[in-house]
């Protein structure tokens, strides 16, 4: 591609073309105001919708004002961005917004955190010019996690780019026309009718409180509060590096030990480790892969962790339902543990215990409430929090995360290796999998635990392991919009796979629904992958089987892997559900 | 013999009847003097002869030369010069390319594209056909407003008969030119109109608007090269082949060449749709073709280019109808509304209609259009309903212009002007509804009230009788009151009473 020659507020610059001037002012460190425009890179995906005109500039020889986030630079063009007209254009298209916004802010979910109000603060609009009708809708809380409350959607279209576009899952899109226009599932249902998998991608973008997380902060500081019950905490690997940039760490920081601490002060019995159980599932995930594999069951084998791509493939693929795995999720496989083998082991009656899970991800919100998860008429886990309202809940009670002294899980249930801390990026479960498959199969140590080709952000990765004579082709998904592609080869007969994992979000857990906003900002998932890279390294055993309370688990209560107890404690089933 | 009503003299003949007599009729050439639904007559006429010759004797450059040479520019509204817009369409590469025509006509009270397809559908089919082979698409789609069943009647008819003969379909004329048409219905969507819109209504997709660049030409419908061209554009193209772009020239402007069709609507002796050259005066339409105002009230002013275009005042009668002219002064071509008001009109309750009309058409997609229009019209109607202030003049005017600066599509770029078009022409008249509380026309019903004259009213009790909310009282030869709490000032004692008893004001 060649250069195009521009200036812009007299500084001249040459750019590639196709670029625009959103980009092109970027460069010379000219910033220009935006609303809609969201640029989430890691990606590559641009919500190009240009539909809240902030960011006008002035194009000499045009009659109108042009969206830099999507007008292409041309060759000698002059552009300035910070005329009066433009000021002029921008603060009215603010106070338009304004004039048709709940001005709750003090109350609002998304105080401090709104793009809105921080534009308005920015442009300084200090009265609401206009008055007039506002529109109102119902807000929809049938969701088990998402809310969404119409009011105060500004039809940036983020949601729609996110649903659509990158997850192709199809959620959303606008409703009526004019001022009467929202965003809602098809024929306006409500969310827990629509095909929402509840991954949470669309309230990550969402610039305002138009679409918010069920706040279950309440549910939690009452249990904890409650005389007789016995509260547990498991913390999911994601949030362990990603909980500091509440506290204003940097992304990645691993806060694992205060978190713990953090988490005591709370006044949680017991803080425990998802990791745990990820080890768990590890042994049942690859006790299931080995045995389809020698037995000519069916394959690919498709990881089970993740809710949000459960929901998927039980929606649009459900023709293809014996293809996961039947391994619950690393979070109900622990609270069913917490309830049986923890219980009987420290006499606690079960009734009594209340298991909180700390995820970076929405859709355990709602897994947490499916019927088949639950034993002895208990759910698995009653109530989770995300990552954020973690932080927020910390905060509430007046912990200063960063400054508090490292501390360790309790013990059985807070034991884990590397294997498991790396479930919380992509690539991470197939890895651990394959560290202990392989060692099962082959009977010999696996020296080079490390699989490079599985790692890092491209859309859907590859590996060919050799075990025992026999080429294992792996593949990696994240982001629904790839496992859409993974899964409609396998439909069509094309796949060559033996083992995929999948996880609805992209990045994986680290950049899960529930984590705090990033918005696009691809370092800050390098640097959480990092992050968990690193806590893997740092640990005593990296191979699932090799984890002491894990070995005694089974000795003590389960059996063998994927044995009779195992699947009535560990195992679950898929359901076929509508795809509309 | 028609008889002229203001001379009652009888003419003989179509060319001496005032309505006729400055209308060139180009586009509709056709309407009205052929059957329709039989292809044979429109082939009798010269039809497909344009086609027979652009893919036998012509190159598709050379085709493209010929349309740029004519000087022909788009009808729909943009007057986007039509053969440069082939070009570039032609310039794209890609493996398919298409063409579209544009027939949502959604403008109030417009029915020019209507009357071609339903009077001269293979007109359009030829010219697509010829747009195609120029190019090289193989694909053209009709984009027709549902509420249109005749026209879309007739387009099926004529395809059928079209593809019957081989004039469309496949190898056409032996020459290895593959072209076939197919309709797609609109729901009724006034933005659907905007090429960009409509491309995505067409895909199936939401009818909303998006940022050009890229432009059709570069990617447009399935993401391919598209050329969207309005049906009277289309029916002007087969003459040009048959007579040569000097002949088209010949007439018009040297900017803008040919004719323009205009509906011809409101406070006007005749209506109906003329075909005029460009650069006649607004005058000549009014008054000579239209045969001036209805019952002799005077002329206030003219409103051209649909519900977003301006309004014009006498000041501006006698300037020529051509593209530019018309956006010199506030308003715009558009797609040939052409609505004359009289005396009676009031400019602020005209501007609000307007608004309304737009405002409910808006997409939702961006902010100025979606939530400013909506602000502007509730300024509007406070003004007419006499609590408006002077600020809010100084507020419409700033919400109008950024309006018009910002919006993303033509919809929101011209939705303002008929406000923006009055408060610059009829600003006294804006003042009088804000300062004085007064609706100098005698329109906007909260600036008014009937009351009845002690001095004139003899107790007939007509007005009682005829009022529809029965709040008039009084006995037969007493005076009558009105009681103003009830009253719905519909003017109906008004009307009625024979002692100008009854004073509005």
């Amino acid at each position: 591609m060649g250069l195009v020659n521009v200036t812009i507020n007299n500084q001249k610059i040459a750019v590639e073309e196709g670029t625009t001037i959103l980009e092109a002012a970027k460069k010379l460190d000219i910033r220009i105001p935006t609303l809609c425009y969201l640029n989430l890179e890691h990606v590559k995906t641009v919500n190009g919708s240009a539909s809240c005109r902030v960011c006008v500039v002035e194009i000499e020889g045009r009659r109108n004002l042009a969206p830099s986030c999507a007008t292409p630079v041309a060759e000698g063009m002059v552009v300035r961005t910070n005329t009066l007209r433009c000021i002029k254009a921008r603060r009215l298209v603010v106070e338009l917004f304004l004039s048709n916004h709940p001005t709750d802010c003090l109350i609002c979910e998304k105080n401090l955190n709104c793009e809105l109000q921080s534009l308005a603060a920015e442009l300084d609009i200090r009265r609401i010019k206009f008055h007039g009708v506002r529109a109102t809708h119902e807000k929809d809380i049938s969701s088990k996690a998402i809310i969404r409350n119409m009011d105060k959607c500004i039809l940036c279209r983020r949601c729609e780019t996110m649903c659509n576009e990158v997850q192709t899952v199809n959620v959303y899109s606008a409703v009526n026309r004019g001022f009467d226009t929202f965003i809602a599932p098809a024929l306006n249902l409500p969310m827990n009718e629509s095909i929402c998998v509840i991954c949470g991608q669309c309230v990550s973008v969402c610039p305002t409180a138009a679409l918010t997380v069920v706040n279950d902060i309440p549910n939690v500081w009452e249990a904890l509060n409650a005389k007789d019950k016995f509260v547990i905490v498991q913390t999911a690997p994601a949030v362990r590096v990603a909980l500091g940039e509440k506290f204003g760490a940097e992304p990645g920081t691993v806060v694992t030990g205060k978190m713990v601490a953090a988490l005591r002060m709370m006044g949680f019995d017991k803080v425990f480790d998802t990791d745990f159980a990820a080890d768990l599932t590890i042994m049942e995930e690859a006790a299931e892969f080995i045995h389809r594999l020698q037995n000519g069951g069916r394959l690919p084998i498709l990881t089970s962790c993740c809710p949000g791509w459960v929901k998927f493939f039980e929606h649009q693929f459900n023709d293809m339902l014996d293809i996961p795995s039947t391994c619950k999720s690393p979070h109900e496989m622990f609270g069913v543990i917490a309830k049986t083998y923890y219980a009987e082991k420290m006499g606690i009656d079960p009734q009594n215990i209340f298991v909180v899970s700390i995820m970076p991800c929405l859709a355990k919100k709602y897994e947490a409430a499916r019927p088949e998860l639950m034993h002895d008429d208990m759910q698995d886990v009653d109530a989770v929090l995300t990552t954020r309202e973690l932080g927020d809940m910390l905060k509430e009670a007046n912990i200063d995360l960063m400054n508090l002294k490292d501390e360790e899980f309790d013990e059985p249930l807070g034991e884990s290796t590397g294997a498991s801390v790396i479930f919380g990026t992509t690539g991470g479960v197939i890895e651990a999998a394959l560290r202990t498959a392989y060692e099962w199969l082959t009977n010999e140590t696996l020296k080079e635990v490390e699989f490079h080709e599985l790692r890092g952000f491209d859309g859907i990765k590859e590996a060919v392991v050799k075990i025992n004579d026999q080429d294992i082709n792996i593949a990696v998904a994240h982001g629904l919009g790839n496992a859409r592609k993974v899964l409609e080869d396998i439909r069509s007969g094309k796949s060559h796979y033996h083992a995929i994992e999948i996880m609805a979000c992209p990045g994986g857990c680290i950049g899960g629904g529930g984590q705090p906003y990033h918005f696009g900002n691809f370092d800050v998932l390098k640097k959480r992958m990092e992050g968990i890279y690193k806590e893997d390294k740092n640990k005593k055993f990296r191979k699932s089987h090799e984890n002491p309370a894990i070995k005694k688990l089974y000795e003590e209560y389960l059996g063998e892997p994927n044995g009779e107890k195992a699947h009535e404690l560990l195992h679950t089933y898929y359901v076929k559900r509508d795809n509309m | 013999m028609y008889v002229e009503p203001n001379t009652n003299e009888r003419l003989e003949g179509q060319k001496s009847i005032p309505f006729y007599k400055k209308q060139v009729r180009r586009a509709l050439r056709n309407c009205g003097f052929i059957n329709p639904e039989d292809i044979n007559e429109y082939i009798a006429a010269d039809g497909y002869q344009a086609l027979a010759k652009c893919l036998t004797e012509m190159s598709p450059d050379e085709v493209i030369d010929t349309v740029v040479q004519s000087g022909l520019r788009g009808r729909g509204g943009g007057g986007y010069p039509t053969g440069l817009k082939w070009k570039y369409t032609r310039q794209s590469q890609s493996d398919e390319k298409y063409i579209i025509c544009n027939a949502d006509e959604g403008d109030p009270g417009a029915f020019m594209d209507r009357s071609i397809l339903e009077g001269d559908p293979h007109s359009v089919l030829e010219a697509m056909a010829i747009a195609g082979y120029a190019i090289g698409a193989q694909y053209g789609y009709i984009y027709i407003r549902a509420e249109y069943p005749l026209a879309i009647s007739r387009l099926e008819i004529a395809i059928k008969q079209a593809r019957k003969l081989g004039l469309l379909g496949e190898n056409i004329f032996s020459t290895g030119f593959n072209f076939n048409i197919g309709l797609r219905y609109g729901a009724g969507a006034f933005v659907c109109g905007e090429e960009t819109a409509l491309i995505h209504s067409v895909e199936g997709k939401r009818g909303e608007p998006s940022s050009k660049p890229p432009f059709p030409a570069q990617r447009g419908v399935w993401d391919k090269p598209s050329c969207v061209n309005n049906v009277e554009t289309f029916a002007n193209i087969p003459p040009i082949f048959l007579k040569g772009p000097d002949w088209f020239k010949k007439i018009g402007t040297e900017k803008s060449p040919g004719t323009k069709v205009f509906a011809l609507a409101g406070k006007v002796n005749n209506v109906g749709l003329v075909e005029v050259p460009m650069g006649i005066t607004l005058r000549e339409v009014i008054f000579e073709i239209g045969g001036g105002i209805k019952n002799n009230k005077k002329f206030k002013a003219v409103q051209t280019g649909g519900p977003s275009g301006g309004c014009i005042t006498k000041d501006n009668l006698d300037i020529p109808i051509d593209y530019e002219s018309l956006s010199s002064i506030g308003s715009m071509m558009g797609s040939g509304g052409m609505i004359v008001m009289d005396e009676d009109n009031c400019m602020v309750d005209i501007a609000k209609f307007y608004l309304e009309f737009t405002k409910d058409e808006s997409c939702g997609k961006c902010t100025p259009c979606r939530i400013g229009n909506t602000r502007m019209l509730e300024i509007l109607e406070k003004i007419t309903k006499g609590n408006g202030t002077e600020q809010d003049l100084k507020d419409l005017a700033q919400l109008g212009d950024v309006i018009k600066d910002t919006s993303l599509c033509g919809l929101g770029q011209t939705s303002p002007n008929p406000v923006l078009s009055t408060l610059h022409y009829f600003e006294d008249e804006y003042l009088a509804h804000v300062k004085d509380k007064r609706c100098p026309a005698g329109v906007c019903q909260s600036l008014f009230s009937f009351h009845i004259l002690p001095e004139k009213c003899v107790g007939c009790t007509a007005c009682a009788r005829i009022c529809p909310a029965h709040c008039i009282e009084g006995e037969l030869k007493k005076v009558h009151v009105i009681d103003q709490e009830r009253c719905i000032k519909c003017s109906a004692c008004y009307n009625t009473c024979k002692f100008n008893a009854i004073e509005k004001g």
